[in-house]
């Protein structure tokens, strides 16, 4: 049956990429008003290097390896996940439950759009902050950069994989949870202890068994690990629990994580709080 | 402005002049109105509807028809099944049975080019907190092909002191405010409204209604649904009354409870206590009160005639105690006094 008398020639909405541009520029925006997220994600990584550099900065966790060196690779990579994993799980949750998402659902503003906003903020917040770390731990504590570029791409791509499996782990989190309050809780929980396990704060070949096998099955040990190539001198592979780097490994089960990820996520998201 | 798809918005604070403007467009807008639903154009078609969660059968065999134009009221008590139905239409929710035409299309699966035709105001909705009224406004700008211009919107809903403002700093009432600015943005061919002006002050409820009468002069088909009687009888076009997932009945706010129409009360004071009678003639009952007392005064005498309110709670609940006064009692108690 014909149902309308006016609109007849009804326009199309504006595609993803017009409408994905203003998700990026309203997140950013909205990221730099709300000072707690400013703070506890962005600017943690710096602080706890300043902190744990001013303290133990005089000692070696191994021959030629400064502790601010080693800690930069744990913090680095600590700082990719917060921006993304802890970032998004705990925004998404919170947005969800205050009707933000179910208020996006009834405009014809397509989904992936708000998807591709808060990857353009992950990858704003992630660079800017590394940006800030690198410079810090360079000025104030004297760490050697990448010496070329071959580090620097696995830099890049270490940072890129743990960044997107972040998200993607950010996003199905945000979906698991009941609501926001205890997603703003509860993750940043799971971050910390994953940063004691995964090496962050503690030489990770000097840690029991158990908390290196646990941490071997989420993406923050491979992350760290990635980092400690990047930054650590090429020999410091030999004090690795496996005596190597393990790019191979890393990089499959960084990949693994998004891939899984995103699929549990297309299965579990939901636009509406659980009623 | 493009006089073939903008509509006529104007803002409820408009002048004199405006005011006799929007008179003229009235008179207008009802005989197009008018012509509209002579044609039996339908805007949403449910037939047999049914929603079951955990066992319990939220919607029940619903069926039900907008015509297109039209201000629609759906009326009950929390956990009748109107959000619910509300929210299948809108294609939020699944079905388990039934069909749904909203705008020639099934909301289950209908995509971008249908939900840009509808404008969805819903009970819950977001606040990001730290931008303003008019930086919100600009933003979900974006997301519609034909947006209404942000000043016109702005003016639509009467926050043109506030657009500096940030939501944080709103109070509920202009927070509503721009959820319907947002919910009309898009110039919505079919608007649901769901409880739009709880949390409003009674100024700025009448605000909104006459924003929604333009919005039906305009043409916009609107699904409501309120808490407030009043609402729905100065609003709707026609009201359905929903409890336990069924449809009790559907008229025009000035018909709906046929029977219980007539019945009038008459109470009084008698020696401190509270008397009432119930009938079908309410003069006669006068007449037959005033003669019992020729010449004192009847304290707290009144003769009340059914509300919409009344006739509503008496459809939802046969236990109410305006149900028992108005149909229980009433047949023996008729013409007499007790």
């Amino acid at each position: 049956m014909n149902l309308t008398p006016s609109h007849t020639a009804t326009l199309t909405p504006p595609s993803w990429a017009p409408t994905s541009l203003a998700r990026i520029r309203l997140e950013l925006v909205l990221f730099f008003r709300e000072k707690s997220q400013l703070i506890f994600t962005f600017l943690y990584p710096v602080v706890m290097m300043v902190i744990f550099g001013s303290v133990f900065g005089d000692q070696d966790v191994a021959p030629g390896v400064t502790f601010p060196q080693y800690f930069l690779a744990g913090i680095a990579a600590t700082g990719v996940m917060l921006s993304s994993f802890q970032s998004l799980g705990t925004s998404i949750a919170v947005e969800r439950d205050a009707g933000d998402l179910a208020r996006l659902r009834t405009t014809p503003m397509p989904p992936i759009a708000y998807f591709l906003g808060k990857a353009g903020l992950v990858l704003v917040t992630t660079v800017v902050q590394l940006v800030l770390l690198l410079v810090i731990a360079r000025l104030a504590f004297s760490v050697p950069m990448p010496a070329d570029a071959a580090h620097w791409a696995t830099f890049a791509w270490v940072t890129l994989l743990g960044s997107l499996s972040g998200t993607a782990l950010g996003i199905l989190v945000s979906s698991l949870q009941g609501s926001g309050k205890s997603a703003t809780t509860v993750i940043p929980a799971i971050s910390v202890v994953l940063q004691f396990f995964s090496g962050v704060f503690f030489v990770f070949a000097n840690l029991p068994g158990w908390m290196q096998q646990t941490a071997a099955l989420f993406p923050l040990k491979w992350l760290t690990q990635g980092m400690r190539s990047v930054f650590l001198p090429d020999d410091a592979a030999a004090f690795e629990v496996v005596g190597g780097w393990e790019h191979g490994r890393t990089a499959l089960i960084l990949a693994a994580w998004t891939v899984g990820g995103l699929l549990l996520s297309l299965r579990l998201f939901r636009w509406r709080k659980a009623v | 402005m493009d006089p073939t798809t903008r509509r006529p918005v104007v803002p409820v604070e408009a002048g004199a002049a405006q005011a006799k403007a929007m008179i003229d467009t009235a008179s207008t807008g009802a005989s197009q109105s008018r012509h509209l639903t002579s044609t039996n154009v339908t805007a949403i078609s449910v037939r047999g509807l049914t929603k079951t969660y955990d066992g319990k059968r939220v919607v029940d065999a619903l069926d039900l028809d907008i015509r297109t134009g039209e201000c629609f009221a759906l009326l009950g008590p929390n956990g009748a099944g109107k959000t619910t139905t509300i929210e299948i239409l809108e294609g939020f929710r699944k079905r388990d049975a039934g069909e749904v035409s909203v705008l020639g299309d099934d909301p289950a699966i209908a995509g971008r080019q249908w939900r840009a035709r509808i404008g969805v105001v819903a009970q819950s909705t977001g606040d990001s907190l730290a931008l303003s009224v008019a930086e919100v406004l600009a933003h979900f700008a974006v997301y519609h092909a034909n947006p209404m211009p942000t000043t016109d919107l702005i003016a639509a809903v009467g926050l043109q002191e506030k657009t500096k403002t940030r939501i944080s700093a709103l109070s509920g009432g202009q927070r509503r405010r721009l959820d319907v600015a947002l919910g009309i943005q898009g110039q919505p061919e079919l608007l649901f409204l769901d409880e739009p002006t709880t949390g409003l002050d009674p100024a700025a409820r009448r605000q909104f209604w006459s924003l929604v009468e333009e919005l039906k002069q305009a043409g916009v088909t609107i699904v409501l649904t309120t808490h407030y009687l009043d609402e729905a009888a100065f609003l709707a076009d026609r009201v359905g009354v929903i409890n336990h997932g069924r449809l009790l009945e559907i008229a025009p706010p000035d018909q709906l409870g046929g029977r219980l129409r007539g019945k009038a009360t008459v109470s009084w004071q008698e020696a401190g206590v509270s008397r009432e009678v119930v009938t079908d003639e309410p003069t006669a009952a006068l007449r037959e009160l005033l003669g019992a007392h020729p010449t004192a005064e009847i304290d707290g005498l009144e003769i009340h005639r059914p509300t919409l309110e009344d006739i509503y709670l008496s459809m939802i609940d046969q236990t109410v105690d305006t149900t028992s006064g108005l149909v229980a009692s009433a047949p023996a108690q008729t013409g007499s006094t007790r």
